[in-house]
């Protein structure tokens, strides 16, 4: 048993969710008791998903518990098949049914003789998997399984395309900013004349899969989603695979150069330099911000970046090689792929956290003082406590991370936001710094909080005492509405009474 | 308390309970914020932390008083020892919170598990030095908000039976200041004394309620009883765990909130209390339902009640215009349903549907019937009452019979809205302040925010924003 309020990654049911939803036309079905779609929820909260999130429950509930499921799970997934008539089922198990230890194969392949649809039981054990890890194994086990089918039916496409393409694996549903790193991505493709075969999971049919080897390679933007699947078509087809993440100037250089070899490899003749000198030069204006004198007065300030493998990483190495900031220290919570990280960041900060537990990263971030946090939604909340400002650069995140603007993390246009979000950080940490070294707003002394602080108006002790209860942000605006009232009434006094008929009449 | 008989004219129905509704493991989240010296241990998995530090929002951030007993595989294959796991946490609860009281909330791997709670939680207690409640309140027998009605009942068991030995300063406490001043003499100095109130109190038995409110709001409704002459004795909760109320065998208690069944029968059964089967203070209507009835039972003649009624409804009537004869579809998620689809039937709408997760109807008996009774007197059609609902099923309800206002969880509002179908979160009504006269406004102002909105919007033909009907 452990002690703990926070976590970075979610339990494993969600990983799966992910990228049942991402797909098109597949539907989720959860071993689950009531209350765990919440799921649901945070995609149509944080997405601001205009459809039905195709995941529902078989619910656990107390006689699921006495005499087993039975009939139930199969009725459901038979049922949802009839209902929506999706391509694929995919059972759903949670921490309760890893501990209920339920025949859940058995289920998929009694309810597959009645569905019309494909019923797949995701290879997901809750205790030994998180959501990241269990998201990269359904992708992986979606992909296997619909190749596997199109060979039984030999109308497995094999042939390569005539021109050099790529299938992107692992743009997925509640993805940190994927919705926008897609879009980018296309566009660098279209731009170095690679045409797009396949993207996956992101609104991708299953029906498609089976498509997947007709690409030159593959192209795995993020290191925690799709890196199993791109392993299992390279092992399957030979398919070479790109796992540089293009985040950055010199990221995205060396991500462009690593496709550059590949589809050479394959016989085309491409030559990148010139594009990628153009782009970085004269068109991502990230090179030449870090020449700027904005950024010279970066120079050497200290900051802390703590995320998942992919953005904590590309994030130190931004700071500290393109910017000359001093990463005092850089760290991720995907413990199970610590040495990765550790590899790929040491030559670029002082020292290096790997840790699942907020409180750690909370201690070091107040031990080390820095100037700005790049971090989760957590880290920005101890920047708050601190006075530390915080760039959000990695999930766990809220809706104001789900941006409608078009905010790219990846490519050329997702080294300019990356600019700004850095410089943003640390310009609003030295305003906030020099106002206080010069005293401040010269009005804090004049403007009090409330209106009416000189007050004609006797409050009684009850009703002041209730007025002290109301919450603190809305109180001054419920102070004056009441006398406002009062006044109107021709009161002098405001008692308990008068306070709450001023509320009844105006809602104040 | 007798056989509940079928309230006539009412239909219940029961779906698959294929619904989408909070986990009650949710009521931490009010309930450490009304109960200040507590803290909430939730037993349980990832996948509750999960729900928690998602539902909760900002709040996670700011230091709460509750924190996940984190499961891992050796505690589920019993390598680890239950008793000493919980003993080691509940030591550092102690050092760094010293909290009054430590309630365990047992989740679905708890009872799936069989982790004997309540068996081992009065040893525990005496070897921490901290009492030890536990509340089951898990997914595979709640829903949402009787979450804290596990928690209430499992309360109701550690109140007082007797007054505490009266030592000087104690006597002063509580016999010269009631409960409501001695809450308004926290924020003042101890000199400025509360004036006496106007309105005499009556000698009656004494009165317990309960449910969690925020303060004003309780404050607000024990100012509503006090003007009749009632004397509100304690409440469950109180602001702090040290202060829950005696009760005695023949204490009358009432509930102010519907979902709060097993609290109920505790006091009853256990307790020895007299339940006052009451219409829940929600609304105008049911506020004036809700006081009458105490009064009635405490054999008081209430004063002035029709007017106070009156009063609110007339204050009301820029909100009422705009939803007077539009349609009202309850998916059912909280167990607030039946009590606020008798007071908007109350404002003129008419109810196609109220989903409900769970229907007490002995509880509920006094609510039932005022429900069918205002159906009656506003000649509107008697709603079906849902329990368990099937959500796919009732959106295709939805679907046919296109009501104006669709009152649902978070999950389908979206859809819903994109689909030209006015929603309103159910959530906010278990957040916002509604209960007593005055906040009827607020209730409407939740019911009426989407319809204002909309209205403000319909000159644009931006209703349906989906491409391809799914196939829903």
């Amino acid at each position: 048993m452990k002690l703990a309020y926070w976590m970075y990654a979610g339990p494993a049911h969600i990983g799966t969710l992910r990228i049942a939803s991402s797909f098109k036309n597949v539907h989720a079905i959860m071993h689950a008791p009531l209350g765990d779609d919440y799921f649901n929820v945070m995609r149509s909260m944080l997405e601001r998903e205009r459809n039905f999130t195709p995941v529902t429950a078989s619910i656990v509930d107390r006689n699921v518990l006495a005499r087993g499921s039975q009939e139930k799970v199969v009725d459901n997934i038979v049922r949802k098949d009839q209902e929506e008539q999706p391509d694929l089922i995919v059972l759903t198990p949670t921490c309760t049914s890893s501990i209920l230890q339920e025949d859940l194969e058995n289920f998929v392949a009694r309810a597959q003789l009645d569905a019309k649809g494909d019923v797949i039981l995701a290879d997901v054990n809750h205790y030994r998997v998180n959501e990241l890890q269990a998201g990269d194994r359904t992708l992986q086990q979606i992909v296997q399984f619909y190749i596997n089918k199109a060979r039984k039916q030999e109308n497995l496409a094999t042939e390569k395309t005539p021109q050099p393409s790529v299938n992107i694996i692992g743009v997925s549903t509640l993805g940190f900013h994927n919705n926008h790193d897609i879009r980018e991505l296309k566009t660098l493709m279209a731009e170095l004349g690679i045409s797009v075969n396949l993207v996956i999971p992101d609104k991708a049919s299953v029906h498609d899969l089976k498509k997947l080897p007709q690409a030159w390679f593959n192209l795995v933007p993020y290191r925690e989603l799709g890196l199993s699947t791109a392993k299992y078509l390279e092992q399957e087809f030979d398919q070479p695979y790109v796992d540089i993440t293009p985040m950055g100037v010199v990221e995205t250089a060396r991500c462009i150069r690593a496709i550059q070899g590949v589809i050479n490899d394959q016989g085309a003749t491409a030559d990148y330099e010139a594009f990628i000198e153009e782009q970085t030069l004269h068109v991502s204006q990230a090179a030449w911000f870090s020449r700027s004198i904005d950024c010279q007065n970066l120079t050497g300030k200290k900051a802390i970046v703590f995320g998942d493998n992919t953005h904590a990483a590309a994030m130190t190495k931004i700071l500290a090689r393109e910017m000359g900031i001093h990463v005092v220290l850089a760290g991720t919570y995907c413990k199970y792929d610590a040495d990765w990280f550790r590899q790929e960041v040491s030559e670029y900060c002082d020292e290096i956290l790997i840790s699942e537990d907020h409180g750690e990263i909370a201690d070091a971030i107040a031990c080390l003082e820095p100037a700005a946090i790049f971090g989760t939604q957590m880290e920005r909340h101890v920047g708050k406590r601190l006075n530390i400002p915080c760039g959000v650069i990695a999930a766990p995140i809220h809706i104001q991370n789900f941006p409608i603007g078009y905010r790219p993390f990846v490519g050329y246009e997702g080294t300019n936001q990356l600019a700004d979000l850095v410089y943003n950080s640390f310009t609003l940490g030295m305003e906030d710094h020099l106002l206080e070294i010069f005293g401040g707003h010269d009005t804090k002394e004049v403007i009090t909080t409330t209106m009416s602080a000189s007050s004609d108006l006797n409050w009684t002790t009850e009703a002041q005492g209730q007025l002290n209860k109301v919450p603190g942000f809305v109180r001054g605006k419920v102070k004056r509405n009441t006398e406002k009232y009062a006044r109107a009434q021709g009161l002098s006094e405001i008692s308990l009474e008068v306070l709450y008929a001023a509320k009844e009449s105006v809602g104040a | 308390m007798t056989v509940a008989q079928e309230t006539p004219n009412l239909t219940f129905d029961c779906e698959t309970g294929n619904y989408h509704t909070f986990c009650p493991i949710s009521c931490v989240a009010w309930l450490y914020q009304k109960i200040e010296d507590s803290f909430f241990l939730v037993i349980g998995t990832k996948t509750c932390g999960y729900f928690l530090q998602n539902a909760m929002g900002v709040m996670i951030f700011a230091e709460p008083r509750y924190a996940m007993a984190e499961l891992e595989e050796s505690d589920i294959s019993a390598q680890l020892n239950d008793y000493d796991e919980l003993k080691r946490l509940c030591l550092q609860i102690k050092r760094d919170r010293n909290p009054s009281v430590i309630v365990f909330i047992g989740t679905c791997t708890t009872e799936i598990i069989k982790m004997d709670l309540e068996g081992f939680s009065p040893r525990l207690e005496e070897e921490i030095g901290i009492p030890i409640v536990v509340a089951r309140a898990n997914g595979l027998d709640y829903a949402f908000t009787q979450g804290e009605d596990t928690v209430l009942a499992a309360m109701a068991n550690r109140c007082p039976s007797e007054p505490p030995a009266p030592t000087k300063e104690k006597e002063e406490d509580t016999a010269a200041a009631t409960r409501f001043q001695k809450l308004l003499n926290l924020g003042l100095k101890k000199k400025e004394e509360a004036p006496p109130v106007a309105t005499e109190q009556k000698e009656h038995h004494p009165l317990i309620l309960f449910g969690s409110l925020p303060d004003p709001v309780a404050a607000n409704l024990e100012h509503e009883l006090k003007k009749q002459g009632v004397k509100v004795s304690g409440w469950l909760p109180t602001k702090l765990y040290t202060e829950l109320p005696v009760v005695q065998e023949g204490y009358y208690v009432a509930g102010v909130n519907p979902f709060l069944s097993r609290t109920a029968t505790t006091l009853m059964r256990r307790r020895k209390c007299k339940l006052v089967g009451a219409p829940f203070p929600i609304g105008p209507d049911g506020t004036r339902a809700w006081v009458e009835k105490i009064c009635s039972v405490l054999d008081i003649e209430p004063q002035g009640l029709a007017e106070r009624e009156a009063q609110i409804w007339e204050s009301l009537e820029d909100y009422l215009q705009l939803i007077r004869g539009k349609s009202v579809f309850f998916m059912g998620d909280n167990l607030l349903e039946i009590s606020l689809a008798r007071f908007l039937i109350r404002c003129g709408m008419t109810v196609a549907e109220i989903g409900i997760p769970y229907m007490d109807k002995r509880y509920q008996k006094a609510e039932l019937d005022f429900l069918a009774r205002t159906c009656q007197e506003m000649g509107a059609p008697i709603p079906k009452i849902v329990e368990k609902p099937d959500n796919y099923n009732q959106i295709q309800r939805i679907n046919a019979l296109q009501p104006d206002l669709v009152i649902t969880g978070m999950a389908h509002a979206n859809p819903l809205e994109a689909r030209g179908i006015n929603t309103k979160w159910s959530v906010e009504f278990t957040f916002a302040q509604i209960h007593g006269f005055t906040n009827a406004r607020d209730i409407l102002e939740l019911v009426t925010r989407p319809l204002r909105r909309n209205t403000n919007l319909k000159d644009l033909g931006w209703d349906k924003l989906v491409k391809e009907e799914a196939a829903v």
